[in-house]
């Protein structure tokens, strides 16, 4: 009986465990930083959200140009997959047509490189809600 | 609303929130989060430094 009733717990535990190890980061992707806040990891999640999303603003604001998948160019595309990384603030940007200005001076190359950089520290930053669902990191 | 940062300040904004990330991701403990923060920041700021110094003996 006693049996029983751990195993049905252990068994709920470990769906637990394997549904959030799905949903963080794919929660995570969309919006940096909320795969931690989804595990109770509010700072941290804060954190990330507002460094990501910062550097991806700021980029924006810098006259950085976003690239799309049809890139053509190998390098295109490797900005394309940095680009992706950000989530729902890439989709928005696509959305609204931002980040399309020729870059005409050093901060707009800048730019572009920041927000190619937020797409990857968010990649990490998915990664490690990963991490911390499946429970190789506390 | 257009910014326009100056390489330094540009690498400094970089600096700090990628090793904001880094500390955050690459460590387990608050403490081992924060040093790891840090230290990154300090060598992400020093390479800028010590790349435009060496830039910069290049040119004469």
């Amino acid at each position: 009986m006693a049996n029983s009733t751990t195993d049905r717990s252990k068994a709920a535990n470990s769906e637990t465990v394997s549904m959030m190890a799905i949903l963080a980061p794919a929660v995570g992707w969309l919006i940096p930083g909320a795969g931690h806040m989804i595990q109770k990891r509010w700072i941290r999640g804060a954190l990330l959200f507002i460094s990501i999303v910062t550097l991806f603003l700021l980029g924006l604001a810098m006259q950085g140009r976003i690239y799309r998948a049809n890139g053509g160019d190998i390098l295109d595309m490797l900005g394309f997959v940095g680009n992706v990384g950000a989530g729902a603030l890439y989709l928005l940007t696509l959305a609204n047509d931002w980040g399309q200005g020729a870059i005409a001076f050093a901060t707009a190359d800048y730019g572009t490189k920041f927000m190619i950089v937020a797409g990857l520290l968010n990649f990490i930053a998915v990664a490690d809600a990963y991490h911390i669902a499946v429970g190789k990191k506390r | 609303m257009t910014i326009t940062l100056n390489h330094f300040s540009a690498a400094a904004v970089f600096a700090l929130f990628a090793s904001v990330v880094f500390g955050i991701t690459h460590r387990d403990t608050a403490r081992d989060m924060i040093r790891y923060g840090l230290y990154c920041f300090v060598m992400f700021l020093g390479g800028v430094l010590v790349a435009g110094w060496a830039m910069w003996l290049l040119r004469r």
